[in-house]
């Protein structure tokens, strides 16, 4: 059994960062340099954390699969980033972003990492103005906030539609700078295959280059995952499509525990599915409902054009339901509910599969033109897809998977059960409990690499003796290797009759269905036996065409799938275990009267932390009870 | 009820540039996309044809893509002669098979540029832009070193036009356009993007000279000014940045010619 020792420091709790900060271990400036460090994934977490390293004088080398940092998939994030920085007056605190992000994840996160991450909020935003970041400003030049899900203040700070790539594009300025400074060696095209463990610790990992095939060996004395979230398990999500688990699922095969896998996000506000050729759900960001309102026919089954339904027949479901919140309720509340409504045969346009979200209010109140400066860029975005204007009809949303909470077991120094493997960004699990609030991501995966592993990444460096890291040639490193190069072989070699889409498309189905808004344990069950018989069909017949050494687009694909597959598993298996609703998880079993999500906190108010046991055997469950010593863990209420 | 689209599938045969590797001769063959529904992404069009090719033994198109949704600047194909295909403003992961009509023959090409080798099909390799951001596309601004983000106020009007300039997805249509294959659209937007901020303005004069001296290293042509660029970029950026990239370059070079030197340079980051 691993042992989870989350090393929360003690002491009150708006206490605990700074007190950390000043008790561990430092590396001297001279020694810094002696040091190796591994930065895999260069999305906003990996660059944040890769430049400030090198700023600090450690030697980094960064593996990216894209063929350049800047495309990673933070860019996509639409709507904005959390910060406790109170410029509206609106009575904004870190207690209070602490406190609405604790609840926003249903009580399933840690305090301390929780407020650590209110605390440093503040200074990511100071941080992405001094790098040249456009945050919308008011006319005073001062910086603007708008409002996002599950708080009732404004403290979500914005660059038009696309904070994400603003944001992504200033960490990338910053790695950027280190890479011509020399102090970051660079590896684009380049996908991580394998964890390299020695003495119990993790010393490197195993590369291939996506464009020649060269498979390399890379020796270090820390390793840092920031490979972003597995979503793409259900097939069709928000994420990019080459978003993937292969680098977190490598190391939990080698030991890294992989935490409360079933919390996935599924955002309610996305351009509905059209067909079965589709590749890829759009997001409609969550800043639309600031001024867009929610609503549904009262009457099932009504087939009248939006603008035929007046008034009365309209059920505006999130402002009925939660009135204190209405059309910012959180993403998971929002999404069961739109759910429901079409469950109960409410769903609008042709697949009955959607609400609207309507904007006439919005501009009859505002105009047009101050509608199209705030979310212009979103209408168009609508408007390539669906051919349909929203500004003349509302738009059709439906939810979709777009973030997981679930990943890599760390501690409060985002280290994992092995020693010297790091884990940053939505690639652990450690902030956002069982479901994220908008604008939280962002903020979570710059605080950890701008602002958390350069500190706490010396603790464990300073504990390593200069010089003393493995060599690339050591027997753990090249059977690595041989283990990926067998299975670079098994899949070309099998020449099966089906394209990897097909395995893909058919575990995205077992998911949706049966581990996506509403889980059973019948559904969760069926899923258990449905997927191992899935991945025998994939062994038998997946068809991988061309060669290993040069750009093989299905080869990459089979590798990504094989793993979705088993982690698909773990998924439902997590999902099985947790006799309780939580967040994103949730179980029709339990439930109260009004369809709300029922905790268990004696028996699951805990992190489930999995434990790899080999092909075929059933991973154990580890537990690390979540100690609340400062908020109580009640019922979260958006009424 | 607002229909998806009651369109009826329809057939395109599909002219694409294969090519195997970097060293390899390239040439263009047609196959056959059948049964396109018109609510289908290009890049989904490409999915199907390529599941066809697997199943017939032939090795899929490489293609680049990755998020679909217009931002990452991955995809990068010339759809019948354009960078980007038809549409106005939108990546080719935005463009929809509705553009196109059944019996349509589409051409299909990588990027073309000297400082763009194909890396296979419709794959290049744009390197060279990063290259050309390492070389001063940033602002230096340790972690941790930030002053309180609102201590300097910026016009909004600033702060748009910035926003205007930053919104570059790094592509490459720019240069595929232009008969020079000019970078100059994307490094006049980063230049114009950083320089018109307050906190650009301490390296203002080194990065134009450090982002224009590497651009014209790495192999990409001179600006005629004739605006394809602009025309084809997925983003709409002005070429209006060009000419203020110009003015800072012009700037840059006189003011650096007649200040003295510091007797002590150095100090920097690195």
């Amino acid at each position: 059994m691993a042992t989870l020792d989350s090393k929360i420091p003690s002491g009150p709790l708006a206490d605990k960062w700074r007190k950390h900060k000043t008790e561990i271990k430092l590396v001297n400036p001279a020694n810094k340099r002696k040091y190796e460090v591994i930065v895999v994934g260069a999305g906003l977490a990996g660059s944040s954390a890769a430049s400030s390293l090198a700023d600090l004088g450690y030697k980094v080398k960064c593996f990216v699969f894209h063929d350049s940092p800047r495309r990673a998939h933070s860019i996509a994030a639409q709507g904005g980033i959390n910060a406790a920085k109170n410029y509206q007056n609106d009575g904004d605190s870190v207690h209070r972003l602490f406190y609405d992000t604790l609840k926003g994840g249903d009580y399933r996160a840690r305090e301390a990492n929780v407020h650590r991450l209110a605390e440093v909020s503040v200074n990511i935003i100071d941080q992405c103005v001094a790098q040249g970041v456009p945050f919308a400003r008011e006319y005073g030049g001062l910086l603007a906030n708008r409002s996002f899900g599950g708080a009732q203040v404004s403290r979500t700070f914005y660059a038009r539609g696309q904070t994400g790539q603003q944001l992504l594009l200033g960490a990338y300025s910053a790695l950027s700078r280190m890479v011509g400074a020399g102090a970051v060696d660079l590896h684009t095209n380049s996908e991580m295959l394998d964890l390299v463990v020695v003495g119990g610790q993790a010393k490197g990992v195993i590369i291939r280059n996506l464009v020649t095939g060269e498979i390399s060996r890379h020796s270090a004395d820390a390793v840092i995952l920031a490979t972003g979230g597995y979503g793409n398990v259900f097939n069709l999500s928000t994420y990019a499509r080459g978003s993937n688990t292969t680098a977190i699922w490598r190391a939990y095969k080698r030991g890294a525990c992989m935490a409360n896998p079933c919390y996935t996000q599924i955002h309610p506000t996305c351009i509905p599915v059209s067909g079965d050729y589709q590749s890829k759900l759009t997001l409609m960001s969550e800043s639309l409902r600031n001024d867009g309102r929610i609503w549904a026919p009262k009457k099932a089954g009504d087939t009248r054009a939006p603008a035929a339904i007046p008034e009365s027949e309209r059920d505006y479901y999130l402002e009925r339901l939660y009135p204190s919140f209405g059309n910012l309720a959180p993403r998971d509340i929002a999404s069961r509910a739109a759910k429901r409504i079409c469950d109960e045969g409410r769903g609008v346009g042709s697949t009955g599969l959607g609400v609207y979200l309507d904007f006439a209010d919005a501009i009859n109140r505002l105009g047009e033109p101050a509608v199209r400066e705030r979310y212009g860029n979103l209408f168009d975005i609508y408007h390539e897809i669906t051919a349909e204007s929203a500004y003349k009809a509302p738009m059709r949303i439906y939810p979709a998977v777009h973030y997981t909470m679930g990943g890599l077991w760390v501690d409060y120094n985002l280290m994992s059960n092995i020693p010297g493997l790091f884990v940053l960004g939505e690639a652990n699990f450690s902030d956002h409990g069982a479901n994220r609030l908008g604008a939280s991501a962002l903020m979570q995966g710059l605080a950890d690499g701008y602002f958390v592993i350069p500190y706490t990444i010396g603790d464990y460096l300073a504990g390593q003796k200069p010089g003393s890291r493995p060599a690339a040639d050591a027997p753990e490193f090249r059977q690595a290797e041989a283990d990926v190069r067998g299975q670079t072989t098994r899949f070309l070699a099998t020449k099966g009759k089906q394209p990897v889409s097909h395995f893909h498309k058919k575990l995205g189905k077992i998911m949706w269905d049966r581990c996506g808004m509403a889980r059973t344990k019948a559904g969760l069950e069926a899923a258990l036996q449905e997927i191992p018989a899935l991945r025998e069909e994939f062994n038998a017949s997946v068809n991988v065409p061309g060669s290993a050494d040069t750009l093989n687009q299905s080869l990459e694909k089979a590798g990504r799938v094989a793993d979705f597959l088993d982690l698909g598993e773990l998924m439902c298996r997590d999902a099985l275990t947790r006799e309780e609703s939580c967040g994103g998880h949730f179980r029709e079993e339990h439930q109260y009267p009004d369809g709300e999500c029922k905790r268990d906190d004696e028996k699951f108010g805990h992190v489930a932390a999995w434990e790899y046991q080999g092909e075929g055997k059933t991973p154990v469950r580890n537990t690390e009870p979540l100690n609340y010593e400062f908020t109580k863990m009640s019922l979260r209420n958006y009424k | 009820m607002v229909a998806a689209s009651t369109l009826k599938t329809f057939s395109v045969t599909l002219r694409v540039w294969r090519q195997a590797g970097p060293a390899a001769a390239g040439g263009f063959v047609d196959y056959p996309a059948k049964d396109i529904s018109p609510d289908m992404s290009f890049l989904e069009m490409l999915d199907v044809v390529n599941d066809e090719l697997t199943a017939k033994g032939i090795e899929p198109i490489a293609f680049a893509h990755d998020c679909r949704e217009g931002i990452c600047g991955t995809c990068s194909c010339t759809i019948n002669g354009k960078p980007h295909g038809p549409g106005k403003g939108v990546a080719t992961c935005q463009t929809y098979m509705r553009s196109f009509s059944d019996g349509d023959t589409i051409v299909v090409e990588p990027f073309r540029a000297r400082a763009f080798p194909v890396v296979k099909d419709l794959v290049t390799d744009r390197a060279a832009f990063d290259k050309i951001q390492q070389s001063g596309g940033f602002i230096t601004a340790r972690a941790g070193s930030a002053p309180d983000a609102n201590a300097l106020p910026i016009p909004k009007g600033d702060a748009d036009l910035a926003m205007d300039a930053a919104q570059c997805i790094g592509c490459g249509a720019c240069v595929a356009a232009c008969k020079n294959a000019s970078a100059m659209l994307f490094v006049s937007a980063k230049v114009g993007h950083l320089g018109l901020l307050p906190q650009g303005q301490a390296e203002r004069d080194r990065r134009v000279l450090a982002m224009v001296n590497t651009m014209d290293t790495l192999g990409f042509g001179s600006c005629t000014n004739q605006y394809e660029c602009s025309a084809a970029c997925p983003k709409l950026i002005s070429h209006d940045f060009i000419a203020r990239m110009n003015r800072d370059y012009l700037t840059a070079s006189l003011r650096s010619a007649f200040k003295p030197a510091p007797a002590n340079t150095g100090g920097g980051a690195a």
